[in-house]
């Protein structure tokens, strides 16, 4: 019993969005809506009150910016402090930048000569790494992904990846306005994720007593629509799990997303 | 003496098949035939107010005409920081969010014939005559005039004044209560 929740206790750690705490990751971009040749600056940040660093950094080793025309690009002045990483990112091109941090992985448990043993990592290298006769062994899977998206100019296009869970346009997620009505629809690996619970609040939580989330589900096309109260910065999240693990031995999969959202008074 | 005014007194009040032209009464009645329907003229009139305030930056402004839907359907101004010696002024064109939003997102600036450096405190005119070139094309219905103004450090107003295109004589005003002051529609068949 205590190495299980030993074991939930590095998942936790390791992959913080779809934990059932109070803490809540984000990227958080300086500006959504811009012109080509600006540059947005980024915090990234897990904290209590969203949208302020008072707990920890975001460790962004799986950040993936994707440009408009599909290239991956680099952030700059990256740099992690007490409570919050920021960089800088130059706009070059026309259209949508996708910013995520992408979060893959396997974590195991399991015996050695009487000892135990942690040990993550990716799947092409558990097999290598991990002794496949290993005593007591433990695995699970996570697929995470917090990201934000920042449009110069037009918004474009945004292409899934076919992992995890993702969030498809049918409202442009740069073209969110109060009192408006926004569609979007989940996929997980590519395909319609119905009956998805999704939780979106408004950023300054510190100024009020409640979260005052909006709680929606996604329908038999893993679409939902939220009207949105009022302009802001908005997080929403969402999560499940399944058995849809790229090892055998890894009997379950928990997938997470998280996403910022910026909304524009009309 | 412009044939404005020269011709004030020609004017057929309701018919929309009344056109004037800027020509002489013979030639605009040959034209008749010949003019699209709708060729009406558009004088806007737009208040940029005096405002006491520690940092004051003259406000970008966006005229437009707006379909039914909200989309543009003619650009007429968009006056914004052009100095190429100061800092690249179409930056700050977002701030006019709903003209960016409708169309001044997919805009190349500058835009010929639309686009031009701030204006100061006081009263601004623009005409536009229905064969000219921004609202050549437009088509017979209704639609709204809509002048946006933000100003840097400051606020952010928008007022719309409805009207239908050609129509007949036509006078809208919207009145602007912070960054905006009167705004004026005149069309004249």
């Amino acid at each position: 019993m205590k190495r299980t929740i030993n074991l939930a206790t590095l998942v936790l750690a390791a992959a913080l969005p779809f934990a059932a705490n109070a803490h809540k990751a984000w990227l958080l971009p300086s500006a959504t809506v811009t012109t080509v040749d600006q540059w947005v600056t980024v915090d990234a940040a897990v904290s209590n009150d969203l949208f302020y660093f008072n707990h920890v950094p975001l460790r962004v080793d799986g950040l993936v910016i994707t440009a408009p025309d599909g290239t991956e690009v680099k952030p700059e002045n990256l740099a992690t402090g007490k409570y919050r990483t920021t960089f800088d990112l130059h706009l070059t091109q026309n259209g949508t930048y996708r910013l995520a941090n992408v979060n893959r992985g396997l974590f195991a448990s399991y015996e050695e000569n009487g000892q135990r043993k942690r040990w993550r990592g990716t799947a092409e290298k558990f097999a290598t790494e991990v002794p496949a006769n290993a005593a007591k062994l433990e695995v699970s899977e996570s697929a995470g992904r917090v990201e934000t998206f920042v449009t110069a100019g037009k918004p474009t296009e945004l292409k899934p990846t076919g992992i995890g869970l993702e969030l498809i346009p049918i409202t442009h997620p740069n073209d969110l306005y109060a009192k408006e009505e926004a569609k979007f629809r989940f996929v997980l690996d590519g395909k319609p994720a119905a009956n998805l619970e999704l939780e979106i609040v408004a950023g300054g939580t510190r100024y009020r007593d409640h979260q005052e989330e909006i709680k929606v589900k996604t329908d038999a096309n893993g679409e939902f629509a939220v009207t949105w109260p009022a302009p802001g910065m908005y997080w929403l999240e969402t999560g499940l799990q399944d058995d849809k693990t790229s090892v055998k031995q890894a009997k379950q999969r928990r997938v997470s997303y998280v996403a910022t959202f910026e909304v524009l008074q009309q | 003496m412009s044939m404005r005014s020269a011709f004030a007194s020609l004017r057929i009040p309701a018919p929309s098949s009344a056109k004037r032209g800027r020509v002489g009464v013979g030639a605009a009645l040959a034209l008749l035939c010949a003019l699209p329907v709708g060729a009406a003229d558009l004088t806007v009139k737009v208040q940029i107010p005096s405002l006491n305030v520690a940092e004051y930056h003259r406000p970008y402004i966006a005229v437009w005409i707006e379909n039914e839907d909200q989309s543009i359907a003619k650009h007429l101004a968009v006056w914004y920081q052009t100095d190429p010696k100061k800092e690249d002024g179409t930056q700050w064109l977002k701030d006019l969010r709903q003209w960016w939003r409708r169309g001044g997102r997919e805009a190349t600036m500058p835009i010929d014939g639309v686009t031009g450096a701030t204006r100061p405190v006081g009263e601004h005119t623009l005409k536009f005559a229905g064969n000219g070139k921004q609202l050549t094309g437009l088509k017979d219905g209704k639609y709204n005039l809509v002048v946006e103004a933000a100003r840097e450090v400051g606020g952010r107003e928008l007022l719309r004044v409805p009207f239908e295109w050609p129509g007949k004589q036509q006078h809208g005003t919207a009145q602007g209560k912070t960054e905006l002051g009167t705004v004026t529609l005149d069309i004249t068949p």
